[in-house]
């Protein structure tokens, strides 16, 4: 005991004043009013976050309102209706569209299932985490809000703490997903254009890995595209 | 079971844990048995007994056990957990859910470690559906799996050091927790309850620039647990609050069915990643940690010890990790690549028919176990050939280890109590269900 190791101890907590904040410049919202920096740590691209419905580049809706999405939640918080497309004036290529697209917040459990089994794309999710309601119907975002904009963006409601550059991550986890397990299909564009953003980059995935570890066993890089 | 040299006799272990007398040890007593010796009154000053209620709102309960304890003074006489408060019935819930959304409920039983939930879950589906995984699959569940087992011991460790007044180590915990579940964030876009290991491999490659990661979370952790040997392992403090508190032998521990570290303090050495090899720990090398004394203190020194083992085992399946599939590819059980939707009539049916209906799994009965964090965790499933499990049932380690507290907190001290429930490191979530 007379040892000192008593005191040992204090020394571990007393060098941590002197080290680096792991919160970084993050200051909660409150830095922003007195003009210091605030800034959140990036955010991984496979981050499963609020949804966002996604359109194609001439600007057609890319739902069809299949209601798989529906069928596949586990927690039955998605709410789909689909309707025929106007001849004349179609919401989305082909027959139908999703006339009524509600998600439930309230039980969102975000296991991001909709968004592997959406075979168009439509849902696919944001990197937005941040979003808290004072009453529940604001937690049923419907159409209006899931439908990214104009420029191809999520639409940012006042309840949503976005910051700059987050709006335009989307479907890192529908990208990531996407070639089910064979390997041949990895690094290869399973998806359509997004207005705003044309195609998105898919992962490398195992070819980066094979080339710097030679020992490894290669894995076959060349899919037939039928 | 192998029963190797050391197993111990635990008939008479059973049969000497009976023979300490029935106001000894809380073993399969009915209540009404319970209650005469509470009016037994081996002590003749009965209103000198204090019932005590502690929790179910009670910052050392971690969450929502409710311990009754008969004080005597400042001494635990008896004690009695009472369960229940988080129950939400997931195991019925697991029977409404397909095989493939059956991990998005599985993984929240145990949220401090998910990925063992999802591995048991998996496990015994496959079992049931008699398909061997790839290889990269087999070994991306290994790797999450011991990340996953760091994390867990390191939320012990902060729980353990909160409670037992160390409030520093507890952001130390948190903080390198924190490390571990920002690679699980770029890998599985969660920090928790994942849904990422499923029926047939896992749902995605590990991202790029994974191994970078890995390499600087191995770098990272090494001194931190340095300081955490200098702030507790060798404080004179730390080691007087656990030393000898809470004590337990193996046939003790084998009677009540305790696994996990609280068997392995025991100088027990029973670990199912090497006495029934699943995935491939058989192929890497690894010490399987036991204490001694079977006190509080051995419990801590064995999860830390674990940490060190456990990141051994990342180091050799960094170079280990095998290129190629890493989800079955059987067209009934794991979904098309997404572009062969638009280019095959029949993928574009086996999608939606997977997505919707789930795949059906053959009739059966199958058990799957894992060694969590906690113990044995094993999930035993009933199949009657549709796409939804017609019974599945969880053997938590946290709910058998639960059982273990009246034995441990007997005769101790109030202020023991709180090290010995935070040392046992139940996850209420998994306890209730």
């Amino acid at each position: 005991m007379a040892d000192g190791s008593y005191l040992k101890g204090f020394g571990v907590t007393f060098k941590k004043l002197f080290e680096d904040r792991v919160t970084g410049d993050y200051r909660g919202g409150k830095g922003l009013e007195k003009g210091k920096p605030d800034e959140k740590r990036p955010k991984a691209d496979r981050l499963h976050g609020r949804h966002v419905l996604n359109r194609y580049e001439d600007g057609m809706e890319k739902c069809i309102g299949c209601e798989l999405c529906a069928g596949v939640c586990p927690a039955k918080c998605i709410y789909v209706r689909g309707a025929d497309n106007n001849p004349e004036a179609p919401t989305s290529p082909g027959e139908r569209f999703g006339y009524v697209y509600e998600i439930n917040y309230l039980r969102c459990i975000h296991c991001d299932l909709c968004v592997e089994a959406c075979p168009t794309q439509a849902i696919t999710e944001s990197k937005l985490f941040e979003f808290s309601f004072t009453n529940r119907s604001d937690a049923i975002y419907t159409k209006n809000e899931l439908l990214v904009g104009d420029d191809g963006k999520p639409q940012q409601l006042p309840w949503e703490d976005w910051r700059d550059g987050e709006d335009t991550m989307t479907s890192g986890w529908m990208r990531a997903t996407s070639p089910a397990g064979d390997h041949r299909y990895e690094g290869v564009v399973h998806w359509a254009g997004e207005l705003g953003y044309g195609l998105r980059d898919p992962e490398t995935g195992q070819s980066a890995e094979a080339n710097d570890d030679e020992g490894a066993r290669p894995a076959a890089s060349s899919v037939e595209h039928g | 079971m192998t029963i190797t040299d050391e197993t111990p006799e635990t008939v008479d272990g059973a049969a000497r844990v009976r023979q300490r007398g029935d106001d000894a040890a809380v073993l399969r007593l009915s209540e009404a048995q319970a209650a005469a010796i509470g009016t037994d009154a081996t002590t003749p000053d009965d209103d000198e007994r204090v019932l005590l209620n502690m929790g179910p709102s009670h910052p050392s309960t971690h969450g929502v056990l409710r311990l009754m304890l008969e004080m005597e003074g400042e001494t635990v006489i008896r004690s009695k957990p009472v369960v229940g408060y988080l129950h939400t019935g997931m195991e019925k819930q697991a029977e409404q859910l397909t095989f493939l959304q059956g991990c998005t409920n599985v993984t929240r039983m145990d949220y401090a470690s998910p990925f063992f939930t999802e591995l048991a879950f998996s496990l015994a589906t496959e079992k049931l559906l008699d398909i061997e995984v790839p290889e990269r699959a087999v070994w991306i569940r290994m790797l999450m799996s011991e990340l996953n087992r760091i994390s867990s011991h390191l939320l012990f460790m902060a729980t353990n050091g909160m409670d037992l007044g160390a409030v520093s180590m507890m952001i130390y915990g948190w903080r390198e927790r924190e490390e571990v579940l920002r690679f699980f964030e770029k890998v599985t876009g969660l920090r928790m309850n994942h849904n990422y290991i499923r029926p047939g491999g896992v749902a995605a490659d590990l991202p790029d620039g994974w191994k970078g990661e890995i390499e600087a979370l191995l770098e990272l952790l090494p001194p931190r647990l340095e300081e955490y040997d200098v702030l507790m392992t060798g404080q004179p403090i730390w080691r007087e609050r656990l030393q000898g508190v809470g004590t337990l032998n193996t046939d003790e521990a084998l009677a009540l069915s305790a696994t996990g570290p609280i068997l392995r303090s025991t100088g027990y050495a029973w670990d199912l990643r090497r006495d029934q090899p699943y995935l491939a720990y058989d192929e890497v090398d690894f010490d399987v940690i036991v204490g001694t004394y079977g006190d509080c203190y051995d419990r801590y020194a064995i999860r830390l010890n674990e940490i060190r083992e456990s990141m051994r085992i990342v180091e050799q399946i960094l170079d280990k990790m095998p290129l190629g599939d890493y989800r079955v590819q059987d067209k009934k059980v794991t979904p098309p690549p997404r572009i062969r939707i638009d280019q095959s009539m029949e993928a574009l049916i086996h999608h939606f028919k997977i997505f919707t209906e789930g795949f059906k799994v053959p009739e059966g009965e199958a058990y799957a176990c894992v060694e969590s964090p906690r113990g044995e965790l094993g999930i035993y499933m009933v199949s009657d050939g549709s796409s939804t499990p017609y019974r599945m049932h969880v053997r938590g380690p946290s709910f058998i280890n639960v059982q273990t507290m009246p034995h441990l907190m007997r005769e101790s001290l109030i202020a023991d109590a709180v090290a010995i429930i935070s040392s046992v490191d139940p996850i209420m979530g998994e306890v209730d269900r």
